[in-house]
């Protein structure tokens, strides 16, 4: 019977990260993945014939060059490509455009209020000091704060110095940061309603919080300091959509002589003496190996795979409490042609980039009330780019595509189960918001992919479809993710190791946690590290 | 009433493209090529990078040098012009190549386009009438003209040229290899099409009389309206060019006439042209020079080098260690790679070091700092980027 040197269960960018690395580093690796498609999250889907989505995650800053660079993944075929042109459409229609030129956007920001025009640069300054503390922790093992390893102390210390560089004042600034709301955040800086909306909008991406709940300013952060090529708080996207990051990383995997098999579910990690041993796949077949890998969330891993009596109760407690409430829908649209705005020029380098339908702070909160109250909002929050203006691969030339993030939308409703008559309702409701900023748009639709977190949830498993693998709360961040004393990546069972975005940094595209798990499982396993930290970037 | 400008002897003259090309540079950013008005960018430099890479984009280059040389001893009088055998280059076929002082000293690039038996176009980046001139020495069948303002050229490139080309109802197009020649007629006369650029991916260049340039940029601008077409200049050309490892004059090489201190100039060995180099040929100008440096060893080797972090290393010295006890090299060329994501340059280096460790000493603001870093490099042998089935034919079809 083969044995594996690790299996990696879940073809997430971060479990293909993981195992391109254990692979590299000389491993004998399997990963199996329950989808007949990799990529989890990343993941791009021909769901029209000659249009391809990116079904979840729809645009990429948070991807570390340094694993980028090591891994060759332009080698393998990726291509980021920036995007330009970004506007916040307001509750009456008004319009706030992110001009690539700084100038033009200053004169843009003064057009709605000449204080929010200066006090810009100063909210640019202060959020990108936060910015810089944080990104230099992505790629870095968070310390155990209890523990008196040597290493441990060390890390303490070089996070204590990156705290003091800031300055007393900053360090209580920071301190308070991270608890904030962004509305409270804002509001040191802001007066104008419509700049506001706009700047706080990434605080509820992905989140079960509102603008004006404590904690949406680290989400906030935490949309804001990727960069593309150097350009802090830009995003892209990857040319062939996101499954183009999986699908170079799966090839680098091979290279490397790693083993991938879809359509191979894992029903149950095999738990030996308190130590994991391998896997069973939903079909029956038991597959064995030295260490196991889990690129799930913490939830679903603790709960699912694993059975109660081979866990410490504690830890089962934790997982069965592991904040993952789901709170976004997407809604992916084929287009016969290319929407139209009301009250934007016929400038092709604003009018087809990203479009914030943010309205105001106070629509943002309504839309919360309703996730709370389990339905949706008529008029939500989306986020939306078209990604075929800046890709040729996407869709027939000529057409286009639209991604539509929608915050938010509750994973159970008040009034019974998701059906399928309700999810359409639900992307009816989008689609209608979308008109009311672009007439005529209804008529172009070709196409249309309905995602809510019950869809998000079922197809790529991500419990309660919480895009991030769980909730970016202070109690759920550096060493308290997934759970405090298993920041770490090793996980209270012998041989068992996670790797998604349920542990540290978190949710999104970036290929940090893959890469630091398998780190830390290459130093458990006495061999050299090969996985490159990030040390060498300057600011 | 003719007023006449008093200024009119600075101004720059513009390239047929002009018209077109003005309005679209919304941010003024002109400089100059040879006495034409020239973009530098239009828009942003990043965004006409990523139409190379992604897209299409056009780049005019009108102002590039282009001879007529005609004549039954046109071949024959290249041929000793250039260090490459250029009797293996057919009908219809382009050829990259350099030409070199008698002392083996590099005096600019181009390309050798065989148009027919005795016809021939040769580009390049400066003039050089007077070089040709004295090449024709001994020569009766030849003669030279200058094409470059009756010729407008266009460069067209990117993983979406083929398919706007066909758009523009080029049949045939995707059968054209990598420096091959179509002709196509168009508005009664002839857009010659070569697969030829200088960014490492697909593309190809147009070629036309210039009284036709408006007409077929408009053409051009119609067909590749869905498949992103748009200017790029310099700045793009810069990046793109430096990514797939060409060399640029003034950047890579100085020319060998008009360098002023000794071996400030270059020879094809030290640029890495030595597959320019044909000794087979018994005679070409700079022969004996190049075969004695080839024997024993450039004193420099123009190398890519992948440094490390981020910060880039314009105008960097090189080490031999972190602490500088011997410098090796210099940087020639230098930037960020968005395709590669990895930090890139060129340089020279002198070849018994190539073999050792190699330091840059990079210096980048900080908010007003100047800070000194001291950055591992590590040498490469393939260009840092190449279009996928950037050489197929046909192309990959986007
Ligand atoms: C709608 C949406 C929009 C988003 N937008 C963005 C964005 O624009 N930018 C960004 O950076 N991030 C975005 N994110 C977040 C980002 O996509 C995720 O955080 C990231 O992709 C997670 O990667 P991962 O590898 O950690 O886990 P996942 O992608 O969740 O991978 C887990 C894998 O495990 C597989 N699996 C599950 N159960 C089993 C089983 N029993 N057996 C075997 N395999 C199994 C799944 O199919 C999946 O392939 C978005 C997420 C969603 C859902």
């Amino acid at each position: 019977m083969k044995r594996y040197d690790a299996i990696v269960i879940g073809a997430g960018h971060n479990g293909l990260t993981n195992a391109a690395y254990l692979a590299r580093a000389g491993l004998d690796v399997l990963v199996v993945e329950k989808n007949d498609y990799i990529g989890g999250a990343a993941v791009t889907r021909e769901m029209h014939e000659g249009w391809y989505y990116s079904s979840c995650s729809y645009v990429c800053s948070m991807m570390r060059q340094a694993i980028h660079r090591d891994l060759d993944l332009s080698r393998h075929g990726l291509l980021l490509v920036p995007y330009l042109g970004t506007v916040a459409f307001g509750d009456n229609g008004e319009t706030l455009i992110d001009y690539p030129d700084e100038e033009a956007s200053y004169l843009e920001l003064k057009r709605h209020s000449p204080h929010d025009a200066d006090a810009m640069s100063r909210f640019q300054a202060d959020l990108g000091r936060y910015a810089q503390l944080i990104r230099k922790t992505l790629l870095r093992t968070p310390p155990d704060p209890a523990s008196f390893r040597p290493r441990d102390i060390g890390e303490l210390l070089w996070l204590a110095r990156e705290f003091w560089k800031l300055g007393e004042q900053e360090l209580y600034e920071y301190i308070r940061f991270f608890t904030m709301s962004a509305a409270d955040f804002l509001e040191d800086y802001f007066e104008n309603d419509l700049v506001k909306a706009a700047m706080a909008s990434p605080g509820i991406i992905g989140t079960a919080l509102g603008v004006e709940s404590p904690g949406s300013a680290y989400i906030l952060l935490h949309h804001v300091m990727g960069d593309v090529d150097g350009n802090v708080g830009a995003w892209g996207l990857a040319r062939g959509g996101m499954g183009a990051i999986s699908h170079a990383i799966a090839s680098a995997l091979r290279e490397a002589g790693g083993e991938l098999r879809t359509e191979a579910g894992v029903e149950r990690i095999l738990v030996k003496d308190g130590a994991t041993v391998g896997v069973v796949l939903e079909n029956g077949d038991e597959l064995y190996s030295d260490i196991v890998v889990s690129n799930l969330d913490a939830k679903r891993t603790f709960t699912r795979l694993l059975a109660p009596q081979d866990l410490p109760p504690r830890i089962l407690e934790r997982a069965r409490n592991f904040k993952i409430r789901g709170s976004s829908g997407k809604v992916n649209i084929a287009l016969s042609g290319m929407p139209r705005f009301t009250g934007l020029p016929d400038n092709p380098y604003i009018n087809r980039g990203g479009q914030g339908f943010v309205g105001s702070l106070e629509t943002m909160e309504r839309a919360y009330d309703a996730w709370k109250r389990g339905t949706w909002s008529e008029d939500p929050f989306i986020e939306s780019v078209i990604p075929s203006a800046w890709d040729p691969t996407v869709a027939p030339a000529g057409k286009h595509w639209m991604s539509n993030f929608i915050q938010y939308c509750p994973p159970e409703l008040a009034d019974g189960p998701w059906t399928p008559e309700k999810r359409d309702a639900f992307g009816q409701t989008v689609v209608n918001k979308i008109e009311r900023y672009a007439p005529g748009f209804k008529d172009l639709i070709v196409h249309m992919e309905v995602r809510t977190p019950h869809e998000i949830e079922n197809e790529i498993g991500l419990t309660q479809g919480n895009i991030f693998q769980g909730e970016l709360t202070i109690d759920q961040l550096l060493f308290n993710r997934p759970f405090p004393g298993y920041g770490q990546y090793r996980m209270p069972l012998k041989n068992f190791w996670m790797c998604g975005s349920s542990t540290h940094p978190g949710g999104g595209v970036s290929s940090a946690c893959g890469a630091n798990a398998a780190r830390e499982i290459l130093r458990d396993l006495k061999k050299p590290n090969i996985v490159p930290d990030d040390d060498c970037y300057d600011e | 009433m003719a007023t006449t400008d008093p200024f009119a002897g600075e101004r720059l003259k513009e390239s047929p493209f002009h018209p077109r090309q003005a309005p679209m540079n919304l941010r003024d950013a002109w400089s100059s090529w040879n006495g034409f008005k020239f973009a530098d960018y239009y828009y942003d430099t990043v965004y006409e990078y990523f139409c190379i890479r992604n897209f299409c984009g056009t780049y005019d280059i009108c102002p590039m040098q282009k001879y007529l040389v005609t004549g039954a001893d046109a071949l024959a009088m290249l041929d000793r012009m250039v260090t490459r055998d250029l009797g293996k280059l057919k009908t219809d076929r382009v050829t990259y190549c350099c030409w070199c002082t008698d002392e083996g000293r590099m005096i600019d690039d181009g390309t050798i386009f065989r148009l027919d038996e005795d016809r021939f176009m040769l580009t390049c980046g400066s003039p050089c009438i007077a070089w040709l001139r004295k090449s024709m020495i001994g020569f009766d069948d030849v003669a030279v003209r200058d094409v470059t303002e009756e010729t407008a050229g266009l460069s067209l490139q990117g993983p979406t040229a083929c398919t706007v080309l066909k758009t523009l109802g080029l049949d045939g197009i995707e059968t054209l290899k990598p420096f091959g020649i179509q002709r196509f007629p168009f508005h009664g006369d002839t857009l010659m099409v070569s697969r030829t650029g200088f960014t490492g991916g697909l593309g190809y260049e147009l070629w036309i009389p210039a009284p036709l340039a408006l007409t077929l940029w408009d053409a051009l601008y119609e067909a590749g309206g869905d498949y992103g077409i748009h200017p790029y200049g310099e700045a793009a050309t810069n990046m793109a060019r430096l990514e797939a490892g060409f060399i640029m004059p003034y950047m890579e090489f100085s020319e060998a006439l008009k360098t002023v201190n000794y071996q400030h100039d270059q020879s094809p060995f030290e640029l890495g042209l030595d597959w320019l180099v044909d000794f087979r040929k018994p005679h070409f100008n700079g022969r004996a020079a190049l075969l004695a440096e080839r024997e024993r060893g450039p004193r420099y080797r123009l190398t890519k080098l992948d440094i490390e972090g981020n910060k880039v290393a314009e105008d960097a010295i090189l080490y031999n260690n972190r602490r500088c006890s011997r410098q090796v090299g210099y940087i020639t060329s230098a930037m960020w790679s968005p395709a590669a994501k990895a930090n890139i340059a060129l340089a020279m280096i002198e070849t018994r070091y190539l073999e050792g460790d190699i330091w840059a000493e990079i210096y980048y603001p900080k908010e007003l700092r100047p800070i000194r870093k001291m950055a591992r490099c590590t040498v490469r042998d393939k260009p840092f980027w190449s279009g996928p089935g950037a050489r197929q034919t046909p192309p990959p079809a986007t």
